[in-house]
């Protein structure tokens, strides 16, 4: 393949998985921007959101196959459910530790993780299983781009996610209060805004988004496994600090440039597949040294 | 005027007794006769025990002295590691390297050791504790993955296979072959862990770790260099890691990935947070537990982390300074 | 040369400007005073002094030293101290445990030392639990420097928080509205304490306040700020006299009565 070839191709598949890193990036963000807490159960959050989808399909699958159709009703219903989850992890676990010191609550948040990927571990059996579906794996071809019908889906499904998240937060009252928590939270409780339900709705939009995700791994991947929020949520927090903690939009961008890193990456010769989260977490050392408020990220001054 | 210091009188007996107990022991002379008592017996134990359970016991000791490392960097300083296994690998791969492929007399690699840790802990530390500490659990987190990755996929660390020859010790002319032998090797080690934690708990250095861990910014106010006293217990934490990992090396004579993932790190930081951070006593109980729990209840196997995940969850939220009783806010001194 | 010197001192917090152009100085062994209505830009200022805040513009010199873009530890190290308005002690720790923080910078036993438990590592330890020690009686509660501080009363818990910042063996302390919360009695005895930390220790003192009547009675000369703008400067009976001082003070007392 030619070399513009090959360049177009990785773009589309460092947009595309990018996307993916961009959507659970939001949760991440917003969560560290509410409540300063790097949620690290979020990746499993994604992991159930794939698994939740996938024992959707194989209940309806006999009834109205796991086409297109069940695949949307499955994300819509996997969304409101693991996003209940989350906000009901964050009634338990995170409520009751805001005033604790922060290393409490990160150990906390570990234990939720731990909790969350061994119970799936143990009703799976441990095994990496087959997100089946019924959707066409017709390949076709757009100029050089190589496409499955999938892969368009997909991509425009998180894009319209991510437009969706943005309106949320820029135009609604929802949007403004949680921007508004994370600048100074005892402020707001003085001004009347109802702070603990506020942050109950971030966890539930970010365990939606992160659900949503992982569903669409799943059709994307083929496989999936309960080990599989691990990584994610290492490539989230790099792309939450490449676009600027705390920012959506950050978390966004930072999502597809991580992406697309990683694609133009594995091109490298020395990198390839084998290195490529070698070198990602290479990038997170090197924004942590030289630009750690990311790029969109303005420097804070101390409040005393 | 009204003693303000004293807490009024609780009905509670199993506080009293912990209350008794610390009085006890306030009494220097009680507290050393119990030292020796304790350490007479792991002396002799060895002779009344099976190979079996001075496996057990080495194992134990193998676990204190990481612990109290990571004790440093998380009891002390505050700071969230999740990614301790990694200066444990770094330790065990370096005089795994050094031992096996360039024939390096093992007591000569645990300089290197050291220094291999130090520079593993720069390279992480100084970009990530500029910043706020939270992000120093996810950068350490990812650097475990990474380091077992990178040691995975590398010829000289022997890829997914490992390392193998790793040459014994000698020791006053004697090889340390048998577990007995380990099990000393360890308890001593343990026991210099201790009393380096202990002499650095009380000291400029552990106050400092002290004042930062209260108020970071009133710690500046008074004169610290918050950033560089967190790199220090960083540094001296990943040290000791790496210690136990050399010596495990040689222990094993054989190290694979598999031993440094991201589930011994876990385990490390259970040991740490369930005794009690930043105690001694409390680290040195965490690990007898969680060594010696998954021994006693050999049924719970593939539950043993889903447990172990609920009893953290428990203690953060019921009981975050671990299981470890603090001292009572009664001051001897009235 | 004065002790400190500020000049043209700027502090911007997006469009918001908390310090305007501010310059004043400081001589040696003088007790000054910093007041004005409340929002002023007081705090700012020795936020700005003591490295907690980035200056916008401007020059802040003390002992001929810019302590510009310095870090707030090695500012303490060059000899300037300050305390807290809200009183930021160690809560969890003892007293003397509290007070001992201010030696930290004048001390240097690292890790190898104190694992060794050298001689020297062992008579540094000593030499400052005696600095905590005197200064704990000096400020008078040397009899409580084994209780935790969170137990104290308020004012014990402000006596702390001196004796602390007199550990660092400062050259200019800055205090934080020393004042807050004091009663009479406790308020003149502070008076006494600045004089003899002026007077016994070579201390030169600089402290913002509310309370007109103690910085009338304290200070040589009082420099006030209205909306981050120095407007008045002199001493007691100058700056009362002083039409702008007493409309900032009076204007925003009718604001908020309206």
């Amino acid at each position: 393949m030619a070399i513009h070839e090959i360049l177009i191709q990785q773009l589309f598949n460092g947009l595309l998985i990018g996307s993916f890193y961009g959507l659970v990036a939001i949760g991440y963000s917003m969560v560290y921007g509410i409540i300063k807490l790097l949620n690290f159960a979020h990746g499993d959050i994604y992991m159930l959101g794939a698994f939740s989808g996938l024992v959707f399909l194989s209940i309806v699958a006999p009834t109205i196959g796991a086409g297109w159709g069940s695949l949307i009703l499955g994300m819509l219903i996997s969304m409101l459910l693991v996003g209940l989850v989350g906000v009901f992890i964050q009634r338990v676990a995170y409520r009751p530790m805001l005033k604790a010191p922060r290393l409490s609550i990160l150990i906390t948040a570990l234990a939720v993780s731990m909790i969350l990927y061994n119970t799936i571990m143990l009703l799976s059996s441990g095994r990496f299983l087959p997100f089946r579906t019924e959707i066409s794996t017709e390949s076709f071809f757009l100029g050089p781009l190589r496409l499955t019908e999938t892969r368009v889906v997909l991509i425009v499904a998180a894009f319209a996610l991510m437009f969706i998240m943005h309106m949320f937060i820029t135009k609604t009252m929802y949007g403004k209060a949680m921007r508004a928590i994370s600048l100074d939270r005892d402020t707001c409780q003085l001004m009347g805004i109802d702070v603990y339900k506020i942050i109950a709705l971030t966890f539930f939009v970010g365990s939606a988004l992160a659900a949503a995700a992982g569903i669409m791994a799943g059709v994307y991947y083929g496989t999936i496994h309960f080990y599989m929020g691990f990584l994610i949520g290492l490539k989230a927090f790099t792309a939450a600090v490449i676009g600027g903690i705390g920012i959506i939009p950050g978390a966004m961008l930072g999502g597809l440039l991580l992406g697309l890193l990683e694609a133009f990456g594995t091109q490298i010769p020395f990198i390839g597949t084998v290195w490529k989260d070698v070198f990602s977490f290479a990038f997170l050392i090197l924004f942590l040294i030289f630009k750690p408020n990311g790029l969109l990220g303005r420097s804070e001054s101390e409040r005393m | 005027m009204a003693d303000i210091n004293k807490k009024a009188k609780t009905t509670n007996p199993f506080e009293s007794i912990i209350e008794a107990l610390f009085v006890f022991f306030e009494k220097k002379i009680n507290m050393y006769a119990f030292i020796v008592l304790a350490v007479g017996f792991l002396v002799v134990f060895p002779n009344v025990s099976s190979r079996f359970t001075q496996e057990i016991m080495t194992n134990l000791f193998f676990y204190v002295v990481v612990c109290l490392g990571l004790n440093i960097i998380v009891g002390y300083a505050g700071l969230l590691h999740l990614g301790y296994a990694a200066f444990f690998a770094v330790g065990a791969y370096t005089t795994g390297i050094l031992s096996s492929r360039m024939g390096m007399d093992f007591w000569l690699t645990i300089p290197f050791s050291i220094v291999a840790a130090v520079i593993a802990g720069l390279a992480i530390g100084f970009p990530t504790l500029r910043l706020r500490g939270d992000y120093l659990a996810i950068v350490t987190l990812g650097f475990g993955e990474i380091t077992r990755l990178t040691i995975r996929n590398l010829d000289i660390t022997g890829g997914a296979i490992g390392l193998i020859g790793i040459q014994r010790p000698v020791l006053f002319g004697i090889t340390l072959n048998q577990i007995t032998h380990f099990y000393y090797m360890f308890f001593i080690l343990a026991i210099i862990a201790i009393i380096v934690s202990y002499r650095l708990e009380n000291s400029r250095m552990g106050r400092a770790w002290e004042y930062i861990r209260e108020d970071e910014d009133a710690a500046a106010a008074m004169g610290i260099n918050v950033v560089t006293t967190r790199l220090y217990a960083f540094i001296i934490g990943s040290s000791f890691g790496a210690v136990g990992g050399s010596f495990f090396a040689a222990k094993m004579t054989a190290i694979s990935p598999d031993s440094f993932m991201f589930i011994h790190s876990v385990m490390f930081l259970m040991a740490v947070v369930l005794g009690g951070m930043g105690k001694i006593p409390g680290v040195v109980l965490g690990s007898m537990l969680v060594v010696l729990i998954p021994e006693v209840a050999r049924g719970i196997g593939p539950y043993r982390l889903l447990i172990f995940g609920f009893l953290l969850l428990i203690i953060m939220l019921y009981r975050p300074q671990g299981i470890w009783p603090d001292k009572p806010a009664i001051s001897a001194k009235e | 040369m004065a002790l400190l010197e500020i000049k043209d001192l700027t502090l911007r917090f997006g469009g918001l400007c908390a310090v305007n152009a501010l310059s004043l100085e400081i001589e040696e062994g003088s007790i000054r005073s910093l007041i004005g209505p409340n929002g002023a830009g007081k705090t700012c200022v020795f936020n700005c002094m003591t490295g907690f805040y980035i200056p916008s513009d401007g020059e802040i010199k003390f002992q001929g030293q810019s302590l510009r873009e310095k870090k707030p530890h090695y500012i303490t190290y060059l000899g300037l101290a300050r305390t807290f308005q809200n009183l930021r002690l160690f809560k969890g720790m003892s007293v003397l445990e509290n007070v001992m923080s201010g030696m930290h910078c004048r001390s240097k036993a690292a890790f190898l030392t104190t694992v060794l438990r050298t001689k020297g590592q062992k008579a540094e330890e000593r030499h400052i639990r005696e600095v905590a020690e005197e200064c704990l009686d000096f400020v008078g509660i040397l009899d409580k420097k084994d209780f935790i501080a969170s137990n104290l009363p308020y004012g014990d818990q402000r006596k702390v928080e001196w004796a602390r910042a007199l550990a660092t063996q400062p050259k200019l302390l800055l205090l934080d509205e020393p004042a807050a919360g004091l009663n009479k009695d406790e308020k003149s005895r502070l008076i006494e304490l600045m004089h003899r930390i002026r007077d016994e220790r070579d201390i030169t003192i600089f402290l913002i306040e509310h309370d007109m009547g103690l910085v009338m009675k304290i200070s040589e000369k009082i420099f006030v700020i209205d909306y981050g703008v120095k407007i008045a400067e002199g001493n007691a009976q100058e700056v009362r006299d002083n039409p702008k001082v007493v409309e900032a003070y009076l204007g925003k007392e009718e604001e908020e009565t309206a």
